[in-house]
């Protein structure tokens, strides 16, 4: 607890923190200790909205919620192996930038991929799980976020092991060119082959998901949940705004109208989140094989 | 030749469009309409045309030629229902035992309201999903503008053929130097990075095949065309569906770090 009491908030957009000072006088209180919510403006303690799975102690808003710190939340203890965490884009293009780019993702993100992916104990069952993190390059999808995403589905269709996915996303990473656009035909693959073969895949879409992703394997599973308020769109509306030069229906594109447009399952709030997986999981559970 | 000349090429607007190929390439062509769900999207055309012997479902992206005719064709931007009326036809060839091409031109999907409304972003992931697993061989011609998802959502083949002058690009240039640097004006420096050209992506394993252009009205480069799509046909239809399936997904399993 005080560990993480004094962790510095990895990300401005993740808990956008000021100077505030809801303490006596006198008393130097550092500002990452407190975190103001973008949509309630309350100044909460970053301790309790770490404690609350990331969300405001306040309003409830669901904020960013940093990979390895939701695995440790949804996973059963100490139940995580992590797969494939060496694998690191080599800058294929030589893209300009680029480089100094993924070394101040890994400094923001403390990971060395927009995904971390490996297999974990669900509520007791073995799940091949794979979570998005928007802290790395906004989650955006290079050749080595496609590389494990499909290298887990071929895993999981192996072991023959249900797939929970947590995406989070920006799209496709540009500095990779279309080596990034050809992860959305890889993983769409690997899902389609692992389907084909009876896996059960859960994806639960949290904000932002959008273009590359929502066009591939955000898209693509058996059942698929959102978080509330989530933005999960194939373009953003800013984009879409320049394009068609018009005011947007409010709502567009979060969580809410999605469903109510028919592409959502459900929506699952995080703390009803592990009940919901493991409930989906169990009715998705293979009978023992024979011999 | 520089990238961002590829790109103007691409993009000039007395370019042959998909409609000059159908009829240049093809003995016949019959189109179809309608995707049974929402409506029919005139920025994809699709139906059944005849090369020699041979029936394939043909599908493109249709830009249009006249004013009023990119207008109404929404200057080839597809809405999902161009997707999925894309996808119920290659499910009806797949159910005929007919090979599918594809003449991919399109600045991108539509970004719009509706096209959000209606799952831009599910209707693309679908064909991807299932042209990776479609039982008959799958061609797909970039012939003009390869705008990221919305030309890869036609493009997942046992070949992809660049024109001479097509690019496929992750973004547009405009939209990566503005991303990228904040200023449009350096689209030029991005075209560059972006590795776009059909030489770039032929290098990179992306596309197979480069297909010059020849003549004012590309009559040589159609019946060049032709004798090659000819002859991809007869060797890809006497493969196994099953070969034919792995060897489609190791092409894209392959493009690895
Ligand atoms: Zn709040």
């Amino acid at each position: 607890m005080i560990k993480g009491l004094f962790k510095k908030p990895r990300n401005e957009l993740e808990l956008s923190t000021t100077g505030a000072k809801p303490a006596p006088s006198g008393v130097y209180i550092p500002p990452e200790l407190f975190t103001v919510c973008p949509r309630c403006k309350k100044s909460v303690f970053t301790s309790d909205v770490q404690e609350n799975a990331y969300t405001c102690p306040n309003c409830g808003l669901h904020m960013r919620f940093p990979a390895r710190q939701r695995i440790a939340w949804i996973a059963d203890p100490d139940s995580f192996v992590e797969l494939w965490p060496d694998l690191k884009s080599s800058d294929p293009l030589n893209f300009p930038e680029y480089k100094e780019k993924l070394e101040a993702a890994e400094r923001a993100s403390g990971e060395s991929e927009s995904v971390l992916t490996g297999t974990a104990r669900i509520g007791g069952i073995e799940t091949a799980l794979f979570v998005m993190d928007a802290a790395f390059m906004m989650g955006s999808m290079g050749t080595v976020t496609g590389e494990k995403i499909a290298r887990l589905f071929e895993h999981a269709a192996e072991e023959d092991l249900p797939v929970v996915g947590f995406t989070a996303s920006g799209g496709a990473r540009m500095q990779e060119g279309m080596l990034s656009l050809m992860q959305m035909a890889k993983t769409s693959g690997a899902v389609k082959r692992f389907s084909d073969a009876g896996g059960f895949y859960l994806a639960m879409l949290t904000d932002p998901t959008t273009g590359g992703v929502t066009a591939s394997f955000a898209m693509e599973a058996d059942v698929t949940a959102a978080e509330p308020g989530a933005l999960i769109c194939f373009a953003g509306p800013r984009v879409i705004e320049q394009t068609i030069r018009q005011k947007l229906p409010p709502g567009l594109g979060r969580a809410e109208s999605l469903l109510k447009n028919g592409f959502l399952d459900k929506i699952v709030p995080r703390d009803q989140q592990k009940k919901f997986i493991v409930r989906m999981l169990r009715a998705h559970k293979k009978p023992r094989r024979e011999g | 030749m520089e990238a961002k000349h590829r790109v103007a090429a691409a993009r000039a607007k007395d370019r042959p469009t998909a409609r000059s190929y159908i009829r240049s390439l093809f003995d016949e062509f019959t189109e179809f309409h309608g995707d049974r769900l929402f409506g029919d999207d005139p920025a994809i055309v699709g139906g059944i045309a005849r090369l020699g012997q041979t029936y394939v479902t043909l599908i493109a992206q249709e830009k249009g030629t006249t004013t009023r005719e990119r207008a109404a064709r929404n200057f080839g931007s597809a809405h999902p229902e161009g997707y999925r009326k894309a996808l119920r036809l290659m499910k009806q060839a797949e159910k005929f035992g007919r090979p599918v091409v594809t003449l991919v031109d399109t600045s991108g999907a539509f970004c719009g309201i509706g096209a959000e409304e209606r799952g831009q972003g599910r209707a693309i992931a679908e064909n991807l999903m299932e042209m990776m697993t479609l039982r008959v061989p799958v061609l797909a011609i970039l012939i003009g503008e390869g705008g990221s998802g919305g030309a890869l959502g036609l493009s997942v083949a046992d070949e992809v053929w660049m024109l001479e002058n097509s690019v496929y690009s992750v973004i547009s240039p405009e939209g990566c130097a503005s991303i990228l640097w904040k200023d449009a004006g350096r689209a030029a420096e991005a075209a560059d990075c972006l590795k776009l050209t059909a030489q770039d992506l032929v290098q990179l394993s992306v596309a197979e095949r480069i297909v010059p252009e020849r003549g004012k009205g590309f009559e040589e480069t159609f019946a060049l065309l032709r004798s090659d799509i000819e002859a991809f046909l007869d060797e890809k239809q006497r493969v196994p569906a099953e070969e034919l399936l792995q060897a489609r997904y190791q092409k894209f399993r392959k493009i690895q770090p």
